[in-house]
Formats: C-alpha cells, structure tokens, sequence
C-alpha cells in the first residue's frame, strides 16, 4: 500500500489497439443538439 | 529519473479539486489521488523549468523525498505515470475511404418551437421551409448502409427542424430500414432528436417498441426554458413538453447512461443566461428526470458565453458535481452526460484521435437529400458533399479530405492540451464557426471541456473513496 499516492484508475491507453481499433463504436458528435459526446463519453463496445 | 525530462505540461494534469489532489496521466488514462507532500513537489518540479527541477519540493525531509520518488518510480514503472507519449498514426490514412457509421436524417426543416438559439434558424437552416420525402429518405438510408461496408451496425438519427412535424414518413423509414439493413446483414441504431411537444402515449408506445433512443430537449427551470424556447406562436413551451419528459422519464428509468439501446437523455442548452445551469439539472433531477445533460450554447449572438461568464460556469460544474454526488448517497442517483466521462471502459486510443467523425464517420442529408459533414454544416453550400440521389454514389469529395486532415496531431492546441484523449479535438462545426478554421480550437468550448472532465474525474475519485471505506 503506497503511503503518499493512491490509484484510482489504472489504465493502459496508449497499449489498447495499436492496429487501429475495431471501429465498432458510436460516432462521438459534440456539439449542443445532439448531447454532447465527446470520445470521453464513450464506453467501448467490446 | 523519468521526471527530470519528462514533458508536465501536455502529458499530466495535476489538479485540485473539492479537497482531493489529482494527477491524470494523459497517455495511459490513469487516475491518481496524491496526499499533500507529493502534490506540492509534483506542482514544484512543473513549476520550476527543467533545469531547477533537482531542487524542486526543497521543504521535504529526505526520507519523504525518498518514499515519494519510490512511489512514482513505481507509478511510472507499471506505465500509469509519467507513461511515454505512443507514436499516433493518423486517424485516416490517406489510401483508405472510411466507413460510414452514422447519418443524420433533416426529417424536417421547420419547427413549431421558435427557439432563440436554435443554429437551424427556427428550423429552415437558412433556406426553404420543408419535409424531408419518403423517398429521399430511403435513399439516404441506402446510402448510409452501403457507405458503411462491412460495418455490422448503422446508427441514424431523425433531426430536424422538428423530426415529428414528418412523423409519418419517421416511422415508415424505420420499417424500411430495418428490411435495408437485414438484407445485408446489417442494423440499424435509431434515434429522435426532438422538442418533445408532439410525444404522445401512441407515439411513445412505438418508439419503445422499436427501441428508439430519445434526446429530449428541455433547458430546465421553467423561466429560464420558456425565455428561451417559446412556441411559435408565443408564449412559454414549457408546460406544454413537461408530461412527456416525465413520460419518458418513466417508462425508461432503467436506460443505459451511456446512450447504448432505447435510452433516453433530456437535454438542455445553457446560455449567458443561466450560468448557474445547475439548478436547471436539479430542477429536472428533482422531478424524476435521470438522465441529464446540458450543452454549452455555441455562437448565439447575444447570447453566446463570453470569457467573463467562466467564473460562473465553472461554479456550476463545481456544485453540480457535489450535488451529484450527494444526490448519490441520498439514494436519488442521476447521470449526468458530462460525468459520465468513460473513465474505465472508454474507447481505444485511436477512437480518440478521430474525434466526431464528420464527414467522414458521419453525414447529415437535407429533406432534398443533399449530403453534408455533419447537421451543423447543413444548408452551408461550401460543405456540401454530394446528393442521395447522385448516380453512381458520390466517393467522399475534398472536403472529407479536409476533415480527415483536422484531427487532434493536426491542431496545434490540441497537441500540446492534457485533454486531448478525453476531447478528440472539439466540434469541427464550432471550431469553423469561433476560430474561423477546421484546424483552430474554439477556446472557450475547449475551457469548459476541460473543466467538465476535472469534476467527472474528481467525482470517479469520491466514488472510490466512498467504496474503499464501505
Ligand atoms: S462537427 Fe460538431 S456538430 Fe458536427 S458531428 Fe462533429 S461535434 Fe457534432
Ligand atoms: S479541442 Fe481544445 S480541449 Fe479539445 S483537445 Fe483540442 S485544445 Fe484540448
């Protein structure tokens, strides 16, 4: 147990996909008419 | 030491929030929660240029400096700290036409809503009033399906306009689409974009027996939703969307927040006049509405957000996450579409390079069938992109070059931003519209992008906190 940093969330982004994804996913449109999602308010579909 | 060149800036974001100290580390997507000590020195050594850096946190003991610098040797040895920048290819290499995921469907270019803020100018999107005909909409969805390759799923979405002013023809194109689509293997994701005055039990009835996703669009307090989105004959519209908001409300309590299957989100626009767009979640919150969201408005003449009104706004998002949270332990929960921030099951990392995908990923089509980027760009002539009804069907043109060369290695701002995993480089549209380029930021939308994720990592943080001491 570290004694001055706690992790909340351990993620690996940069090691997930490297071919490019499978593409499955929404589209991610971010403006005010549709709600806002941004590719952080993605879940992946895998 | 890794730290000793590590470049803070673009790659960390060390923040304080509601009494917790966070660091996000932008290329791994991790998230850590650090006690007073390692948060001054880490704020030390960015502070202090590469150089001094060796003396930064110089009112640590050393044994302090020593147990901290072995916690984040650590943290940088499992890669969730100071991890290394990856090589990002270009989201659409130059060879390759992409697959078209989404296509939104102008059923309507005209309302009965006269909304101040609407960007379609109260529906005709600066051209003729008019219903979108059945038959353009088949094509339109036969050219969604067929642009889409050997994509298994379609997501297509009635706008408008007013999508229900076309109701008819809105529920012949999901009974044709759904044969389109099972004779090739496919389906289709359908949604309503709508101002919900014409939801009644029939329509309603239909829509969950298709499981059709719904974003009702709904600001809030009724003063500050009645100013802003009367009827078109005047007066309020409030009173008159309300039951079916709380219908809806009802019938889908259980939906997924994250906008998969027969969802439904009510959505509101927040302009200079409610900067405290907080109390207009709480409001519909407290009503029984659970899945939330509210939008900055974007352009808007008067009643665009300004730099000075930032302040307030960050207040809002600030109290909206402790009311979130409260709500939470109360045993009243709701989502909140910008909380919901993806934090541990969240896209690739090359989905996050893409961004929107407009024009590319996605295309709106006109009532006339005329083919643009994105809903935003409809009407505009210099972003057209081609009719359904061009024979054979039109390639993607230059302009989905142009969006394909606006992703977030492109944009200066973006390169060098800590959000730029969580954002993908901000609307296209906005960027066009503030900044004047595909390839500028709109820097306001950028603020208050980042600080939404800060109180939705934050609000992650208390959860964890809240469960490890349950
Ligand atoms: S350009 Fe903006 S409005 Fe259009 S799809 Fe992208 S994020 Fe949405
Ligand atoms: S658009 Fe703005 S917030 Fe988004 S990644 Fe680019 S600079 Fe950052």
């Amino acid at each position: 147990m570290n004694k001055h940093i706690q992790t909340i969330i351990k993620g690996n982004l940069s090691a997930a996909a490297p071919q490019g994804g499978c593409g499955a996913c929404q589209a991610s449109c971010q403006s005010a008419c549709k709600t806002s999602c941004t590719v952080g308010n993605q879940v992946c579909v895998k | 030491m890794i730290w000793e060149t590590y470049a803070f800036a673009k790659n960390i974001h060390l923040y304080r929030h509601g009494g917790l100290n966070l660091v996000y580390d932008v290329n791994s997507g991790s998230l850590h929660l650090l006690d007073a000590k390692s948060y001054r020195w880490l704020e030390d050594m960015i502070k202090s240029g590469a150089e001094n850096r060796a003396a930064a946190g110089g009112d640590l003991t050393a044994a302090e400096r020593g147990e901290i610098t072995r916690e984040f040797d650590q943290l940088a040895r499992e890669g969730t700290l100071f991890s290394p920048e990856a090589e990002l290819p270009p989201p659409y290499p130059e060879t390759e036409t992409p697959l078209l995921k989404a296509v939104c469907l102008h059923l309507a270019h005209d309302c009965d809503l006269a909304c101040r803020y609407c960007f379609a100018g109260t529906g005709a999107f600066g051209g003729e009033r008019g219903l979108m005909p059945l038959a353009t909409g088949k094509r339109a969805l036969d050219f969604a399906l067929a642009r889409g390759g050997a994509r298994a799923t379609l997501e297509a979405d009635f706008f408008g306009g007013e999508p229900l002013l076309n109701t008819a023809v809105m529920r012949a194109l999901v009974a044709y689409g759904r044969d389109a689509a099972a004779a090739l293997g496919k389906r289709i994701n359908f949604t309503l974009t709508t101002n919900a005055l014409r939801l009644d039990d029939d329509l309603l009835e239909w829509l969950d027996l298709e499981k059709i996703g719904l974003v009702l669009s709904i600001d809030g307090r009724p003063a500050v939703h009645d100013r802003m989105r009367p009827l078109r004959g005047g007066g309020g519209s409030y009173a008159a969307v309300l039951p079916a908001v709380l219908n809806v409300a009802r019938r889908r309590a259980a939906a997924s927040p994250y906008a998969l299957g027969a969802y439904y989100y009510a959505r509101g626009t927040y302009t200079r006049y409610n900067t405290d767009f907080d109390r207009d979640v709480l409001h519909l919150a407290d009503l029984g509405v659970g899945r939330l969201s509210v939008e900055p408005v974007v352009g808007g003449g008067g009643l665009a957000l300004r730099e000075e009104d930032l302040p307030a706004l960050y207040a809002s998002y600030d109290r909206l996450g402790e009311a979130y949270l409260a709500y939470a332990a109360d045993g009243r929960p709701f989502s909140f579409f910008h909380f919901n921030a993806g934090l541990d099951a969240g896209p690739c990392l090359p989905k996050r390079l893409k961004g929107c995908g407009a024009g590319l990923e996605y295309a709106a089509v006109a009532p006339n069938g005329d083919i643009y980027p994105c809903h935003q760009f409809v009407g505009r002539s210099e972003w057209r992109m081609g009719s359904v009804y061009d024979e054979p069907a039109p390639p993607p043109p230059e302009i989905a070059r142009q969006f394909a060369g606006a992703h977030i290695n492109a944009k200066k701002a973006c390169q060098s931003c800590w959000c730029r995993f969580v954002c993908g480089g901000g609307c296209h549209a906005a960027n066009v519209d503030m900044a004047g380029d595909l390839r500028e930021v709109y820097d306001l939308g950028c603020r208050l992008q980042r600080k939404r994720f800060e109180v939705a990592a934050y609000i992650r943080a208390r959860e964890a906190l809240a469960g490890s001491a349950a």
